[in-house]
């Protein structure tokens, strides 16, 4: 999990929900993507899940659009959002994909980017001394916090011990 | 407080809706975001990038993006940048291919470019195999890597991509790891920006034929120092490392070749006179 | 709409007697600097200020400098287009390897050959000529004039033998010497003097008549430029060079000349790069050129294929060398059609179009860009050393008014843009880096419309359909073949001469020879090489018994390659044989006196 010790501080409530925001819809752009992905790779079961899984992270990027209206939002350049690593915290890491991975690691991918949300707002709430700020990272934390229990509960119907690991038994192919 | 002037295109304007053939878990969808993403942060509207490609997994790009694209034939993207730059200055080039495309078939078109130092960026996503035949070794794989082309290993040694573009005279030398996004980003961000021909070796591990490469995850490591001008030392800088330090080593002075093609034209018919006896 | 310039296509050719004094062929040779190739374009240049025609071919050793050198003329009162069959007469300035060349300058039956007695005996191959021998000390006579030089009394003797006038050779000369100063000018006029005095002692001239019409001035060209001005007036603004004997040439005109205009001219690391360039410099919208000789052809196929598929125009230029392989660079040969229509793998369909003649060259280059753009496919223009780099007196000519004009979108609607879309015509309208909404992926992977890589048979088919109808179904006009006939009533010719690119030269002289003979012939010199047009070359064969077909292959590349498209009508004949000596007049008359007298 990536530290969210060094990250910039967030000097008021508009800049904490252009955060909230932009966490919402990377995470939504990305499940869509592996979606897309797994399609690819004749994964469908996956491919379902993420897709779901968008449909929620977009649920949620409405709600706080909706809190959105009427605040003073900034407009923050893609680079100079201050997430604490490579991207936003919920956006899964595609590189620890797989075509043949199965719905339980796939949760806990989708696990640890939810607990990652989580840290990142909690941290927020931990370090900031503005009240308005505090109020929503406060939300944010508990609704991220929630997520993180959906997906555990969603794991829990995948027990480790009943896991079989895919195989692919055909070999590679050169499509060009 | 990072508040600034919105931004006139989002990553997202230029992803084409294609989804890609990679396999997933590849480091070229990273690639594949970094670069959008820098363009982004560039403003350059997409219908003034090109992106051109060669052969291969990473070669498939151009179509996954929402600029014009080009995927010619196996190792001569260079060329064909070279040929676009110089026809139409006023757009950004951008060469994107592989380690077999870029390096092996079109090793000789990489020296000149570098040594010509058209002002377009070249980025090498670099997995040290050949994944799009099923995996054979690439110019930068390594000597005991063991294939079916190859058994027990080639036992040459890797070309080095860096060392080569600075000898070569490129201005611009930078190595990076796809999965570090933001790094990737801002390196193709600068590459882009600076004038010359600019060289970024990302490693992009292949999943499916050189699963060992997920440890580059953690065996990458930033540059320690900052980027010289000085040829000299960014060649012993590079010479030492060990093949996975990443960030920007060069910035070179060098002018960019400026031959190029007007915007308008004179009428050709002052060109006989010289044959009127 | 283009306006055509009639290039003496469909032309008759009056029954009119060579007469005395209507030509004359000549020939200056010399080694180690001598200086002979520059005493024979000053010469030549001359004559064109004169109002003549003519043409010069150089022989040349395999030495870089100082080499073995001969400058090979034709001078005549109407357009020169092959070199002489017979030499009227020879000055050499000296006799070292003089073997070499002296099967490409046989010399007429009572022809001059001129020595000086200071550079040995005249060489058995001269003396059996049965050529009368003439002795003049040009060294000596260099020696004399302070500043003196054998090429330039060489220079006299030639021009006084052909009768050209001292002043016109001067002005040439003052123009080219203009930086060596006025002591350099005065020398030369010396030497021209003392030589043309000498050429009245020879007892014997050849004083050629000023033509009857001077037109509105010559031009003086090579094959090889005239086809970088063809390209550069069809439109051609980027060039990419690899250089390669014989075409080098076309590179270093348009290098300077496309700069002049706003152009540019890239040199590439080999010719797979230089293909790439111009095919990424057509992509952004440029009509795009590159030049090279049979070993770079091979080395460009694959991207040739490129071109095709993801129909972006681009014209090359072969100027075609003996081959395979290396072979003879420095010498003619039309051994690349094979590759040059059948290289490419895959089914390819592109243009191939062949000049027939150096003022040809123009005309066939401009075209080819035309067919090029239009069509949106790859172009070949199969020059060869023998026009390529031949040097020709011609009419100034006018512009054929073909442009490149590219069939391009210029707005993109919501619905979006599809690159590869099927039209009436066959040719998609192409988007132009720039242009908003038109972003597209050019591939040489077979693809959807919108461009997208594809293994579906229906993407695959149509798309094939489409690029093979453009090619066929295209208006190509009457320019696909140059087709002329020496006689003026409406019965068909005994014989059809069937022939392509440069020799069209030695068989349009070959009908003329004939025509002095009673022999009616009609000539069908393709330019349009492929696609073939079938059913025009089969309407010119009409009626006529007898067809011989004539090229400059080992193999008979052209005949196997019309009898594999078309049942050829009547008796067919088919002369071929390799280079590097050209296929003369003479010859094709031979071959045709043979059959009728059969």
């Amino acid at each position: 999990m990536t530290t969210n010790d060094n990250i910039a501080p967030i000097s008021s409530a508009g800049e904490l929900l252009a955060h909230a925001y932009q966490m919402e819809l990377d995470a939504q752009e990305r499940y869509d993507f592996l979606a897309d992905q797994m399609e690819t790779h004749n994964n469908t079961g996956l491919a379902r899940l993420f897709r779901e899984l968008s449909r929620i992270e977009g649920l949620h990027a409405n709600d706080i659009a909706e809190q959105m209206k009427g605040m003073d939002i900034p407009e923050i350049r893609p680079v100079d959002f201050k997430f604490p690593g490579e991207e936003s915290p919920e956006a899964l890491d595609m590189g620890d994909m797989h075509y043949l991975m199965t719905p339980r690691q796939a949760l806990q991918l989708a696990l640890r980017a939810e607990q990652n949300a989580f840290a990142f707002f909690n941290h927020i709430l931990k370090v900031t001394t503005d009240e308005e700020v505090k109020g929503f990272a406060a939300e944010f934390a508990e609704e991220e916090e929630e997520h993180v229990e959906l997906v555990l509960r969603e794991l829990s119907k995948y027990p480790e011990s009943e896991e079989r690991q895919r195989e692919d038994l055909d070999p590679p192919v050169s499509p060009e | 407080m990072n508040v600034q002037q919105q931004p006139a295109f989002k990553a997202g304007d230029y992803k084409s809706d294609i989804t890609p053939i990679w396999c997933p878990g590849c480091g070229d969808f990273h690639v594949l975001l970094s670069a959008t993403k820098a363009l982004a942060e560039l403003g350059t509207p997409p219908e003034k990038i090109a992106v051109i490609s060669g052969i291969g997994c990473s070669s498939r790009i151009p179509a996954y993006t929402n600029c014009y694209g080009f995927h010619g034939v196996h190792g001569r993207s260079l060329a064909l940048g070279a040929g676009l730059k110089v026809a139409r200055p006023d757009l950004t080039v951008m060469v994107m291919s592989g380690d077999g495309d870029g390096f092996s078939i079109g090793g000789n078109h990489f020296l000149h470019a570098c040594r010509r130092n058209i002002d377009m960026t070249y980025i090498v996503m670099d997995n040290r195999v050949y994944g799009m035949t099923k995996g054979q070794p690439s110019p930068t794989t390594e000597p005991d890597w063991d294939s079916a082309l190859s058994p027990g290993g080639t036992g040459l040694s890797p070309f080095h991509p860096l060392v080569i573009a600075l000898a070569s005279g490129a201005n611009f030398v930078a190595r990076s790891f796809s999965g570090n996004i933001k790094a990737t980003t801002q390196t193709i961000v600068e590459a882009v920006r600076h004038p010359g021909f600019s060289f970024v070796e990302i490693l992009s591990p292949c999943v499916t034929f050189r699963p060992d490469e997920s440890s580059w995850k953690t065996q990458t490591h930033s540059a320690s120092v900052e980027a010289t001008d000085d040829p000299a030392r960014a060649a012993r800088r590079i010479m030492t490392d060990d093949g996975f330090n990443v960030g920007i080593l060069y910035r070179g002075k060098r002018k960019p070749y400026d031959i190029h093609v007007e915007d308008t034209f004179k009428d050709p018919a002052i060109l006989g006179e010289e044959f009127a006896v | 709409m283009a306006v055509l310039e009639k290039v003496r296509d469909r032309e008759t050719v009056a029954q009119t007697a060579e007469a005395a004094g209507d030509s004359i062929a000549f020939a200056i040779v010399g080694s180690g600097g001598a200086g002979a190739l520059t005493a024979g374009a000053i010469l030549l240049e001359a004559a064109g200020k004169a109002g003549w025609y003519g043409l010069m071919t150089r022989s040349v050793g395999p030495q870089i400098r100082g080499g073995e050198a001969a400058a090979l003329i034709s001078l005549a009162n109407r357009p020169v287009d092959c070199p002489a069959e017979e030499y009227d007469f020879l000055v050499a300035i000296d006799w070292r390897n003089v073997d070499r060349f002296a099967k490409e300058m046989p010399l007429a039956e009572n022809a001059l050959a001129i020595g000086d007695p200071a550079a040995g005996e005249v060489p058995a191959i001269i003396v059996n000529t049965g050529a009368t021998l003439a002795q003049t000390e040009l060294k000596e006579l260099a020696g004399a004039i302070p500043g003196g030089r054998e090429n330039m009394i060489a220079a006299g003797i030639a021009a006084g033998l052909a009768g050209l006038p001292i002043e016109i050779v001067m002005a040439v000369i003052a123009s080219k010497l203009e930086s060596k100063g006025q002591g350099a000018i005065d020398a030369s006029r010396r030497c021209l003097e003392v030589g043309m005095q000498q050429a009245r002692a020879y007892g014997k001239s050849y004083q050629l008549r000023a033509p009857s019409t001077n037109g509105n001035g010559r031009w003086l060209i090579t094959g090889n430029e005239a086809v970088g001005l063809g390209a550069v007036r069809g439109g051609v603004r980027f060039a990419a060079a690899y250089p390669i004997t014989p075409a080098t040439e076309v590179l270093e005109w348009l290098s300077p000349s496309l700069r002049k205009i706003g152009g540019a001219l890239l040199q590439a690391e080999d010719e797979l790069a230089s293909i790439n360039m111009a095919i990424g410099a057509s992509f952004g919208g440029r009509a795009s050129i590159t030049a090279t000789s049979g070993p770079g052809l091979s080395l460009m196929v694959e991207a040739l294929g490129l071109a095709i598929a993801s129909e972006v125009p681009i014209v090359v230029v072969d100027v075609m060398r003996g081959g395979p392989s290396t072979g003879i660079p420095t010498k003619s040969e039309q051994s690349d059609l094979n590759i040059a229509v059948y290289g490419c793998h895959g089914d390819a369909p592109h243009i191939v179009v062949a000049p027939l003649s150096v003022r040809d060259c123009l005309f066939s280059a401009q075209w080819a860009v035309y067919l090029a753009e239009a069509m949106q496919t790859a172009a070949i223009i199969l020059s060869d050393q023998s026009i390529g780099q031949a040097r020709a007196l011609i009419d100034s000519p006018i512009d054929n008014g073909f442009i490149a004009e590219r069939k391009t979108v210029k707005s993109v609607s919501e619905e979006g843009y599809n690159r590869y879309a099927f039209t009436d015509d066959n040719i998609s309208p192409m988007a132009v880096p720039g242009l908003p909404g038109g972003q597209y992926t050019a591939d040489g992977l077979t693809h959807s419309i919108r461009g997208l890589p594809s293994t579906k048979g229906e993407d695959h088919q149509k798309q094939l359909d489409k690029r093979r109808d453009k090619v066929e179904k295209f208006d190509y006009g009457e320019h696909w073949a140059a087709i002329e006939h020496n006689v003026r009533d409406k019965s068909p010719p005994e014989f059809n001469l069937l022939t392509w690119g440069s020799l069209a030269g030695p068989a349009r002289e070959a009908m003329r020879l004939l025509s002095n003979e009673g022999i009616s012939v009609k000539l069908i010199a393709m330019r349009l090489i492929a696609p073939l047009r079938k059913q025009e070359l089969l309407t010119e064969l009409g009626e006529t018994a007898r067809t011989l077909i004539v090229e400059q292959t080992h193999s008979g590349q052209f005949h196997q390659y019309l009898r594999a498209k078309c049942d050829l009508p009547g008796e067919i004949r088919h002369f071929h044989r390799p280079g590097p000596q050209p296929i003369g007049p003479k010859e094709i008359c031979d071959q045709i006196r043979d059959w009728k007298s059969s």
